[in-house]
């Protein structure tokens, strides 16, 4: 038993070499860098102590707060759609019907394509007032006439969280449809026996029983949409002006635009902290008994 | 009653379709107008293609020499996942067939990494990176997607071995066999359509990663796919045509890949995730 505890951790010592290495360490030199004044534009500074003051300015930030807002605001709501599209997604393939390989196979092609290029599709369909979606919205009378989708915060917002429940439904409906196939489907044989519909037997049996999946689901898309990047920098810039902007464009922008050091890796930490929160929650609740768990 | 479990299923279909067609629509209209000329993109836009052109496919790699972003994405993808799977497979091991102290806090450690977010190392990797001159270099974009690869790799890994059954490995423990022996001689082979699933997902993930290659990269010499097609600027205007023939490159060898592999690589999702 001895020998096969050396062997366990020689064979997991260099990933987890790796992971430390290029992971962790950098993890504590943000911290450590937060807590300078750090300015790659003006190197005659130097690099000069200043405590936490740079969490102090970020406290006071404006923007700071607003892209915290941006964050939370397209986090509730792209994930809100996607846990219901999702979810119904995920029962409709659940069923035998015809065609059901062709649609398992398409919805998880957006999934596994560049963010990058799932923006410029929807950045595509949007732009302009010559473009598809103006055409198609005054053809069928939802709009009277063309409108410019980026130059207003509120209609920009609708081509992100489009491109997001576009691109992430079908992951959410795959982990779901994963929990739904653990279902013993005996208890809707003896439901339906007792008469129960299904709207009766999707309340009482499916989402009881889905919660731990559902659960698991709600905090992988958390964490993910507290980091968006990829899609909010194609599609609007974090624009018009930064009213779209999310926190971690901002700390990119703080970083490699405006090359504060200091600043910008105080703003890492703070981001960091808020998903390691959430993390937190997942490891300690679920996380533990998955990996615990042995056949 | 049965009247409305058909009205059921019938609204079910409908709305079934109406998501195909959400899915679907973005790419149909991408390839679409990779074919149609820039003067024509956004007016009066019709459905169907009226007249075919490749000059948009033409002036990607031959003006925009769209290869070499392709030639990088691929070396920096390929070798990332190469080093990851030879690496990650010994940890997968370990952790889906021994029994040791601290295995338990070592899968929470890894899930715990793949899931935080990228933008919280790119500080100091980027001074790293820079006093080793590695800025604008294959290494200096490997190494940094070891963050992410690597914890993915083990925990997708871990997640797929497990699923073996271990009888044949025990019957060889049985007839005397070592433990290097049953791993060589009978879990490797059976577990290469494991390692070809986490590939695949390694090497989507590398293919497709945005924020580090924008950090990391300065000109096209080294830039990847999502980075070259991010920055796409014409000399007046944004030129759609050729960001949407670059778009229809990238995404079809992952299309291909997905439609080909699509169950193994869902097996290999979901296997580490829901087992809540």
């Amino acid at each position: 038993m001895k020998s096969e505890s050396r062997l366990g951790w020689m064979l997991v010592a260099p990933a987890l070499g790796v992971i430390a290495l290029i992971a962790i360490f950098p993890l504590g030199w943000t911290f450590w860098e937060s807590l300078h004044l750090h300015e790659l534009r003006m190197p005659w500074l130097g690099k000069p102590f200043i405590g936490v003051d740079n969490y102090v300015e970020i406290a006071r930030d404006p923007r700071f707060w607003a892209a915290l807002g941006h964050t939370a605001f397209f986090t509730f709501v792209s994930i809100s759609l996607e846990l219901v599209i999702g979810l119904f997604l995920a029962l409709a393939m659940n069923r035998a019907f015809r065609g059901r390989g062709f649609v398992r196979a398409a919805v998880l092609v957006p999934w596994a394509i560049p963010t990058v290029v799932a923006a410029l599709l929807w950045r595509f369909i949007f732009e302009s007032q010559g473009g598809i979606a103006n055409e198609l919205l005054v053809s069928v009378g939802i709009l009277d006439q063309p409108i410019v989708w980026f130059i207003k915060t509120w209609t920009a917002w609708i081509p992100v969280i489009l491109a997001d429940v576009w691109k992430t439904t079908p992951f959410v409906a795959l982990l779901l449809l994963a929990g739904l196939q653990n279902i013993d489907l005996t208890l809707y044989e003896a439901a339906a026996v007792d008469g129960a519909n299904p709207w009766w037997q999707l309340r009482h049996i499916t989402l009881p029983l889905l919660k731990p999946a559902i659960l698991v689901t709600l905090i992988f898309r958390t964490l993910d949409g507290f980091r968006v990047f990829d899609l909010i920098y194609v599609l609007t810039g974090g624009g018009p002006g930064t009213t779209t902007e999310p926190v971690a464009l901002y700390t990119f922008n703080a970083l490699l635009q405006n090359l504060r050091f200091g600043y910008g890796s105080a703003l890492s930490v703070v981001i960091f902290s808020i998903t390691f929160g959430i993390a937190l929650l997942y490891v300690k609740g679920l996380g533990v008994k998955l990996a615990g768990e042995e056949r | 009653m049965k009247a409305r479990a058909g009205w059921g299923q019938w609204a079910m279909g409908g709305v079934l379709v109406a998501l195909m067609v959400f899915t679907l629509f973005p790419f149909y209209w991408a390839l679409v107008s990779s074919f149609t000329p820039d003067a024509a993109l956004f007016r009066d836009p019709s459905l169907w293609p009226k007249d075919i052109i490749l000059d948009h496919y033409r002036a990607l790699f031959d003006e925009r020499d769209f290869f070499t972003p392709i030639r990088n994405s691929l070396i920096v993808a390929g070798t990332t996942t190469f080093f990851c799977l030879t690496v990650g497979t010994l940890a997968a091991y370990a952790l889906a067939r021994l029994e040791f102290r601290g295995k338990a806090a070592i899968m929470a450690f890894i899930l715990a990494v793949t899931m935080f977010p990228q933008i919280s190392i790119v500080s100091p990797l980027y001074l790293l990176l820079r006093s080793l001159r590695l800025i604008d270099t294959y290494p200096g974009l490997i190494m940094p997607y070891m963050t992410f690869a690597m914890p993915l790799t083990v925990w997708v890994l871990t997640g797929s071995i497990r699923q073996i059954p271990r009888d044949l490995e025990e019957a060889a423990h049985v007839d005397g066999a070592s433990r290097r022996q049953s791993f060589t001689k009978i879990l490797l082979p059976l577990a290469v359509p494991s390692l070809a699933t986490t590939g695949i997902l390694t090497f989507i993930y590398c293919w497709n990663e945005f924020l580090f290659a924008l950090s990391f990269t300065l000109g096209p010499e080294r830039q990847t796919v999502p980075v070259a097609i991010a920055l796409f600027r014409g000399q007046y205007q944004v030129p759609w045509g050729q960001i949407l023939a670059a778009a229809v490159v990238a995404t079809a060898p992952v299309a291909v890949m997905v439609l080909l592999f699509q169950r193994r690589i869902v097996q290999g999702l979901t296997a580490g995730a829901v087992k809540g």
